[in-house]
């Protein structure tokens, strides 16, 4: 397919089937996740890019024939693996077996007392959010990474007078569409609702605060979308939407740093408090605060980069053209 | 505080990296940065000697017992890789500060120390963790931050480089999530020590095989093995002088430790050895790897490039150590991790030192710089000494173990190809030294000083450690025959 | 037999043409497009093993005893936002090639590197 607009639908398409795999193999929270990032934020920003670089592929693929046999092998590796394995769906495979029992159990019955429970009823939560929430740590510290080198590759210093000149020429175009931005002024305060209500209920359906700060951003960047985006700049900071990052992965860490100086283990959520259960609720709740945070920074700072490099474009547009009608020039001589 | 000392390793430069972001003021994020960093390196001696002297250390994180929790697991390798690379990372950043300013435009200065922190932050998790798929996470950590930073290079064509490494890294993550997942499927476990226990019981399936060969194809995609070492070339050539400097002296080793580690601790020698041909494909491997790599070294008109195709060959040895799979081949292994990375992080940042001078690395503007920018030039004399391995640098200690293995197991030709190995690098050292004395200073290029002190400085740390640790071997080669002893007594 | 595994197959075909597409194209958001399907399909995989028979979501619920295995869920919860973390990074830089070699074709950014060595 040469036009790249139609790969990134069927690419978003994509996320939205496997997000309905998941559902149909109980995994909801996956789901969700997929969902807002598979069909969501990846499509936005393939989108954008697609906006940057160009709509249509020139060049042929080449060597597909060593890709071929490449790939070939390896799924053929794959499937001779899966021989041995268990059968889809079966209770008594390994992977259903050791561990993850203790976490079902350990949340309904809590008759180990030499484990702590966490009483969540979402086991998903209880175990992203604390048996493994050194792993969301991470996961934060990635997603934290990520919006870092957005920045670092993306930002441009703008000066005032050329900001202004981007102002007017959005101000034009926005102008056009004035029942969208009515409906979606009206719209805002419900997704953001929503947002905290996904936030909040993660103990007990699907959600938290990965989900949320995505829903939260995407708040955010439907009203840089039709207010233009140097009024979404007006509306939020950029040195404080950093700031704000930063601080997400930091309150993260500082719970952690809590328990230290209780004298537990780091993440270790009963140092908390004195009574287990609510030390554990307490630790859950500031943590996906902290997550939340977090990916609604990075996400509002990740599509501002990119968006901000397309207002750029268009704003020297006859320039930019100059140098496209040049590159092809340089192309058709080679 | 002592008990906490697993964590603090890896959470201090994690958390140290959003609050840089914070502080916002290059020149204060740097200073902030090196003591972060500083901090590091006193854990990690702290807990090298605490392991040295009272064994394995286990911190639970969370408070959650060990297969339902995430566990930190610290052996002699942890500590000993903890300490090769938050040593590097310090030293390098010490001319941190003095080399970006000519090499990345101001208002990514704080990014830069801030992705800095957390690619060492990365490195550190996936060493200490014991935990099959926080190594994913960590390695991804370290991942991302290592393409922005190899992005921020002067050269367009270190865009192309980093997204070149950021296809085959991700293809590299993925085929290692393959893996542990098929490892999961199998045990229902992710903690390694438990993996250990319950794999032998399944090695006889088809899916285990394929779920070592899965990750073991990661892996050398990350360490950069011949013929996968195809990113790594221009990733170091392109990328910011102190970004090549790091990573030249740590990243790869890091890799190495992965494998190292599942394949002795966790899947077992007896599996990874006999039931495979691992040692036949890797020995090979390995052997082309030097000889290819080097032969490209010769013929390489950047400096930047040069070396970097001499650390493809360098991770060659280590893998011909590795995989002679004996007490001494290992031993030959480790030790070359901790010389190579000190060998590389002085030439590599000599090298810097050059670059903010003269500003290029290409062979021809080395021309004269012998007496221009002596005291750097010795540095690279030594450093590349030590590349090819002569007596009283640490090179030579690394390569006389690897010699020793390979004639303890008989393997004569072996050893003769090693030492061939080693005229081949002597060909590429001399390239350079022959530019730098030997020929005079083009014309067309202002006649340069010598390097400001905070580059010189680290350069001779690192310079002399070549040395110290060439002459007295006490230190590096117990902590590596401990190392390589207990891998081989877990599993015997 | 082959009812038991058929659901590993597909995922694994999923996956090579996700793999494919990464190595055999030439366009740089292709590529990374491929990543995509690539790694998606390693969550779907990871998600299958995850699945019991009869089980139900893990949320607890009273009258439910079989639920579906919580971990890998976690786990790929954790893949996806790496998975994204790694796409926008790759796009960024996408875009910044287009700035600076006029291009997101691979053969042609090949092409004018060779030029200038």
């Amino acid at each position: 397919m040469k036009d790249l607009l139609a790969v990134a639908m069927l690419s978003g398409i994509y996320g939205l089937l496997s997000a309905s795999f998941f559902v149909t193999m109980d995994a909801v929270d996956v789901a969700f996740t997929e969902a807002s990032v598979g069909a969501g934020i990846s499509t936005l920003l393939m989108l954008t890019t697609i906006a940057i670089v160009g709509r249509f592929e020139r060049s042929q693929r080449h060597k597909p024939s060593l890709a071929l046999a490449v790939t070939f092998f390896t799924g053929v590796l794959l499937i001779y693996g899966t021989l041995d394995m268990p059968y889809f769906g079966s209770p008594n495979a390994p992977a259903n077996q050791h561990v993850a029992p203790q976490y079902l159990n350990d949340t309904v019955l809590g008759q180990d007392k030499s484990v702590n429970q966490v009483g969540v009823p979402n086991v998903v939560t209880a175990v992203l959010a604390s048996y493994r929430g050194f792993d969301t740590f991470g996961e934060v510290a990635v997603i934290f990474t990520a919006g870092i080198g957005v920045l670092a590759l993306l930002a441009v210093v703008r000066r005032p007078e050329e900001d202004a000149k981007i102002a007017a020429i959005n101000e034009s175009m926005h102008q056009k569409n004035l029942i969208l931005r009515i409906v979606i002024k009206v719209l805002i305060p419900f997704i953001l609702l929503f947002a905290l209500y996904v936030q909040f209920h993660g103990d007990y359906g699907p959600g938290g605060g990965f989900q949320a700060g995505v829903i939260f951003a995407a708040a955010f960047i439907l009203y840089a979308m039709l207010f233009g985006l140097s009024t979404a700049r007006r509306v939020i900071n950029q040195t404080l939407i950093q700031i704000l990052a930063a601080i997400g992965v930091l309150i993260y860490g500082s719970v952690g740093l809590v328990s230290i100086l209780n004298g537990r283990n780091f993440l270790d959520y009963n140092a908390l408090s004195s009574d287990s259960i609510a030390g554990q609720h307490l630790g859950i709740l500031v943590i996906e605060l902290g997550v939340g945070i977090t990916v609604t920074s990075v996400m509002v700072i990740i599509f501002f980069n990119f968006a901000g490099r397309l207002e750029n474009r268009e704003a020297n547009e006859s320039v930019t053209r100059n140098i496209s009608s040049d590159g092809h020039v340089t192309k058709e001589k080679l | 505080m002592l008990v906490h000392l697993p964590i603090l390793q890896v959470i201090v430069p994690l958390m140290a990296a959003p609050a840089c972001l914070i502080l916002g003021r290059p020149r204060l994020v740097w200073l902030f940065s090196l003591i972060t960093s500083g901090i590091a390196f006193l854990i990690s001696v702290s807990l090298l000697r605490q392991v040295m002297s009272a064994g394995t250390i286990s911190y639970v994180l969370g408070g959650w017992s060990a297969p339902w929790g995430i566990e930190y697991r610290i052996d002699e390798l942890n500590a000993y890789l903890l300490l090769i690379i938050s040593a590097i990372s310090t030293v390098v950043l010490l001319a941190a500060q003095t080399s970006i300013k000519k090499e990345i435009p101001k208002d990514r200065h704080t990014l830069f120390y801030v992705l800095y922190l957390l690619s060492l932050a990365g490195m550190l998790g996936i060493v200490a963790t014991g935990d099959a798929f926080n190594v994913f996470v960590f390695l991804e950590i370290s991942s991302l931050s290592a393409y922005s930073l190899i992005s921020l290079g002067k050269d367009r064509r270190s865009l192309w480089a980093s997204y070149q490494y950021l296809i085959m890294g991700t293809i590299g993550a993925t085929f290692i999530l393959i893996g542990i997942g098929l490892m999961y499927q199998m045990t229902g476990t992710l903690n390694m020590e438990d993996l250990a226990v319950r794999l032998p019981e399944v090695t006889h399936t088809r899916t285990v095989f394929v779920a070592f060969a899965f990750f073991i194809v990661g892996v050398c995609l990350k360490l950069a093995l011949f013929p996968l070492h195809m990113w790594l070339p221009n990733a170091y050539a392109y990328a910011p002088s102190i970004v090549t400097a790091f990573f030249a002296a740590t990243s790869t080793k890091v890799a190495i430790y992965l494998l190292i580690r599942f394949t002795f601790s966790i899947f077992g020698i007896s599996f990874s050895f006999t039931t495979l041909p691992l040692q036949t494909i890797f020995l090979t491997l390995g052997l082309l790897g030097i000889f290819v790599a080097s032969i490209a070294a010769i013929y390489q008109k950047n400096v930047k490039h040069l070396l970097a195709y001499s650390s493809v060959a360098q991770v060659g040895y280590m893998i011909v150590g590795y995989s002679i799979s004996t007490t001494t081949g290992l031993m030959a292994t480790l030790l070359h991790l901790f010389n190579h990375a000190l060998m590389k992080g002085a030439l590599f940042l000599a090298v810097g030192a050059v670059m903010y001078r003269v500003g290029s690395t290409q062979l021809r503007d080395f021309q004269g710089l012998g007496h221009q920018m002596p005291i750097t030039m010795a540095a690279i004399v030594v450093g590349g000494l030590s590349l090819i391995g002569v007596p009283l640098t640490v090179g030579f200690i690394s390569k006389w173990y690897l010699l020793l293995a390979a004639i303890e197991n008989g393997w004569w030709p072996i050893a003769i190809l090693i030492l061939l190995g080693s005229l081949l690098a002597i060909v590429y050292v001399w390239r350079i030294v022959e530019a730098a004395y030997f020929k005079e200073p083009l014309i067309d290029r202002e006649p340069v000083k010598e390097a400001p002190l905070t580059f010189l400085l680290p350069v001779w740390v690192l310079v002399t450690a070549n040395i110290y640790f060439g002459v007295d071997t006490r230190l590096s080669v117990q902590v590596a025959q401990a190392a390589s002893q207990s891998l081989f007594g877990v599993s015997p | 037999m082959i009812l038991g595994l058929y659901n590993y197959w597909v995922v694994v075909v999923l996956m090579m043409i996700g793999f494919y597409i990464v190595i055999a194209q030439g366009n740089l958001i292709k590529k990374i497009v491929g990543l995509n399907i690539f790694q998606t399909s390693v969550f779907i995989f990871y998600i299958s093993m995850a699945k019991v028979d009869d089980g139900t979501a893990p949320i607890l619920a009273d009258g439910i005893s079989l639920y579906s295995n919580p971990l890998p869920h976690v786990l790929i919860l954790t893949a996806i936002v790496v998975g994204i973390a790694t796409t926008a990074v790759g796009l960024a830089l996408a875009v910044r090639i287009k700035g600076a070699y006029g291009s997101i074709e691979e053969g042609e950014i090949q092409a004018r590197d060779n030029q200038e060595c």
